[in-house]
């Protein structure tokens, strides 16, 4: 408890903007990060859990098409690259910024787009051989946990692509410099979660 | 955005062009009035929960007797009764009245923000929150009813499509808690980065209101514990619809599995609402004692720790579940601890008021009211969190009084009294103070009148959800607890209406509220009631703690957040 009131005494931090300089969008996306690790992290752990209580699902884990995931994963991997690259691109400001950035985020879409294609594809082959959620837990786990991050990707895509429309305004630069820094560390996540998700499903 | 940045673009908002009713009302980003609409829907689907309650009692006092206003029920229809009344208590009453009402309106003005840090998304969080809630009712009229597998929603009574009438009913249930999800957890995030970034100069972490700090770790629990059952509903929702197969042991799935789910947010969902609950009491008992609040630190630790605790007691609530019996132990142990930072939380309130020059103004009433009500709910908590004796009283009557002991007074009583008391500052008019204090007593009578016999009736082995336990030859002698407690029941809902008759009365006819009609030292009550579209005209600067009162040598007993030492110490030359 503070002193009895005799002196005046004020604690300055700044203006009381950020607690350890941390701007409230960063902070904002880390949270929201945070309790997406828990959606992914709990059907997981629901997933080794019961694969272990299962006795491994080898059997039906033969069938993945791990060329495909594989073939996904380098995509991806390669997104994130280009996504880092608009990123720092946006920091350092340089000559020719916007349209350097424009050509990342360009392609770090484009990416994202061949991921789903590819997925798509996958899913229709998966469908043809009969291999459905309905097909047994293996496969349920396998659909819920690629159909849920697939939907992340497409998000993170349509997030990715306003910024890219927004860049194309001299105006606009400006806030798209700001914020491509939270779209990236969003793209990042999902990313992670693919380099969880692929060992687990495809190569185990 | 920043602390300064965001008050210039609040009040250049103001100065605009006056925003149409649209823009004003009902497409608000204006942390206020996402507030009041959460208090609107909140407190619309209280009547829906306490109506479903009404049904419910009038079939276990009278069972299979023509209920007035609905007619007579079957026990699949009382199922779906059970159910919606647990999923709207907990997901569309307790978690926006407590979180959406106040902590959208009271932790910006608390810590001398002008909106929250991402208003946009904020009014977003409000218009998910309703449209779930629409979609919850809409569940009502479908062929087949709504949702009829408990608000726990326990395989694989909810897994299978064929189990209950309610196929369309349980999916659209589904996706009104995904909804409500979202929109908590989008609220939870503006919560914490506000009360993280925004605070005005002067306003370090020690000297942040008990009702932020407690709404903030609210948040953060939510955060952390949602997640899991968000998987869970993904998988339920594939298991009805394509017969995935997670949670039906024909398909090799584990309906364990759910119940893992879902407790592990079940339980720290039950915190999250009371935290707020507490946070409020914590802001009106030093007020209306004219007393600091006692132990402030501890009590930021006891939210730290109940929040941490809380991840890791989940499965006190399946100790008879059939999962492993080696579990009963370490969850035994931990669900004790926890009761620990809540006894402290209890003590401190109680301390706070020893000595204390104490004001019965109706907000006080019900948080003295919430205190002992809780508190009597939260020593019942020890029987069940021990699984010795959580094996005999597992689903009967007495975990129905234990959680409504704990849960009314969080939320009804703890909300009340924040309404009673942030009245004056929402809507710049005071509610009539006599009606209150009716409103309180009749209130708190016929509570107790409800769930008290319900702690019998659970000891005498009545059992949950059950239809027409009177069948048994075993319950047809504490019959007349059940009447009891239906009668009480009526009541309770009936002498709410003195309270909704004084909401709108005073909205046009309270006598009008100055800044400050409660003397208090937060900074909410710095700005005109109710406040502008920026809150602050300057960004304040925080001198003080919030809970001085009563200072020796003062010349008054209280001191604002905002005042320097000088102004508060007597006139020089004697009084």
């Amino acid at each position: 408890m503070e002193a009895a009131p005799s002196i005046e005494t004020v604690v300055q931090f700044g203006d009381g903007d950020s607690i350890r300089e941390v701007p409230a969008p960063r902070l904002a996306v880390w949270l929201f990060l945070t309790s997406e690790i828990m959606v992914f992290g709990g059907l997981i752990s629901c997933f080794i859990l019961l694969r272990i209580a299962h006795g491994g699902w080898d059997a039906e884990a033969a069938h993945v098409h791990w060329r495909i995931g594989a073939f996904n994963t380098l995509v991806l991997l390669t997104s994130s690259l280009t996504m880092a690259l608009a990123c720092t691109s946006a920091k350092e400001g340089k000559e020719g910024m916007a349209r350097r950035l424009r050509t990342y985020l360009g392609f770090t879409i484009l990416l994202g787009l061949t991921f789903l294609g590819v997925k798509a594809c996958e899913y229709s082959l998966e469908f043809a051989k009969g291999l459905t959620p309905g097909a047994g837990l293996f496969w349920a786990f396998y659909y819920t946990l690629t159909g849920l991050h697939s939907l992340h990707v497409l998000a993170g895509i349509i997030l990715n692509s306003t910024l890219w429309i927004a860049a194309a305004r001299a105006d606009l630069v400006p806030v798209v410099q700001r914020r491509i820094e939270y779209a990236g560390l969003y793209w990042h996540f999902v990313d992670v979660v693919w380099i969880f998700l692929f060992p687990l499903v495809y190569l185990t | 955005m920043s602390q300064a940045a965001a008050q210039r673009k609040a009040l250049q908002v103001a100065h605009l062009e006056e925003l149409s009713f649209i823009r004003k009302y009902i497409f608000s980003t204006d942390h206020k009035t996402i507030a009041k609409q959460y208090l609107g829907i909140s407190l619309f689907m209280a009547i829906v929960g306490g109506f479903t309650a009404y049904a419910i009692r009038w079939q276990l006092a009278w069972p299979s007797a023509r209920i007035p206003g609905v007619g007579t029920i079957t026990p699949d229809a009382y199922n779906t009764l059970v159910t919606m009344h647990g999923t709207i208590m907990v997901f569309f009453v307790a978690m926006p009245f407590l979180l959406g009402v106040f902590g959208n309106f009271c932790i910006p003005l608390m810590i001398g923000a002008g909106d929250m840090a991402f208003p946009r998304l904020n009014m977003l969080s409000v218009w998910t929150f309703l449209v779930g809630s629409l979609i919850l009712l809409a569940s009502f009229f479908v062929p087949g009813g709504a949702a009829a597998a408990g608000w726990t929603g326990y395989a694989p009574l909810s897994a299978r499509p064929d189990l209950t009438p309610a196929v369309l009913g349980q999916d659209m249930w589904i996706v009104a808690l995904a909804l409500e999800f979202s929109s908590f957890l989008m609220g939870g995030v503006n919560f914490i980065t506000t009360a993280l970034n925004m605070r005005a100069p002067g306003m370090g972490l020690w000297r942040v209101p008990l009702l932020v700090w407690y709404e903030a770790t609210a948040s953060v629990l939510f955060l952390l514990s949602v997640g899991p059952l968000i998987g869970g509903a993904v998988m339920l929702l594939l298991d009805r619809l394509v017969g995935a197969g997670f949670f039906l042991p024909a398909k090799g799935g584990d309906p364990l599995l759910w119940e893992h789910l879902f407790w592990f947010f079940g339980h720290p969902e039950v915190y999250v609402v009371a935290l707020p609950g507490f946070g409020i009491m914590l802001e009106i008992l030093p007020v209306f004692s004219r007393k600091p609040i006692f132990a402030y630190r501890a009590l930021v630790y006891c939210a730290l720790t109940a929040t941490g605790l809380s991840l890791i007691v989940w499965a006190h609530h399946m100790f008879i579940s059939g999962m492993d019996p080696r579990l009963a132990t370490p969850f035994t142990v931990t669900t004790i601890l926890i009761s620990v930072p809540f006894a402290v939380i209890v003590f401190a309130m109680i301390a706070t008021l020893w000595g204390g020059s104490i004001r019965f103004d109706t907000p006080m009433l019900f948080a003295l009211g919430g205190l002992t009500s809780f508190l009597l709910g939260g020593v019942t908590g020890i029987f069940l969190g021990s699984a010795a004796t959580d094996i005999y009283l597992h689903g009967t009557y007495f975990v129905v009084a234990h959680f409504h002991y704990t849960l009314f007074p969080v939320t009804f009583f703890a909300g009340f009294a924040g309404l009673y008391y942030w009245y004056p500052k929402m809507f710049g008019r005071l509610m009539n103070e006599t009606w209150g204090k009716v409103h309180f007593w009749l209130t708190m009578l016929a509570f107790q009148g409800v769930f008290m016999p319900l702690f019998f009736s659970g000891i005498a082995g009545t059992p949950r959800r059950v239809f027409a336990p009177n069948e048994y030859p075993l319950f047809k002698a504490i019959q007349p607890l059940q009447v009891h407690a239906t009668i009480a029941t009526v009541t309770l809902l009936l002498v709410q209406i003195p309270f909704v008759v004084n909401f709108f009365w005073s909205l046009r006819r309270g006598k009008r509220a100055e800044a400050n009609p409660w003397l208090a030292n937060t900074l909410e009550w710095c700005v005109p009631s109710p406040p502008p579209h920026a809150n602050f005209a300057h960004t304040p600067r925080v001198r003080r703690w919030p809970y001085e009162y009563s200072v020796p040598g003062a010349r008054l007993d209280w001191s604002p957040q905002t005042e320097s030492g000088d102004t508060m110490l007597p006139a020089a030359g004697g009084q």
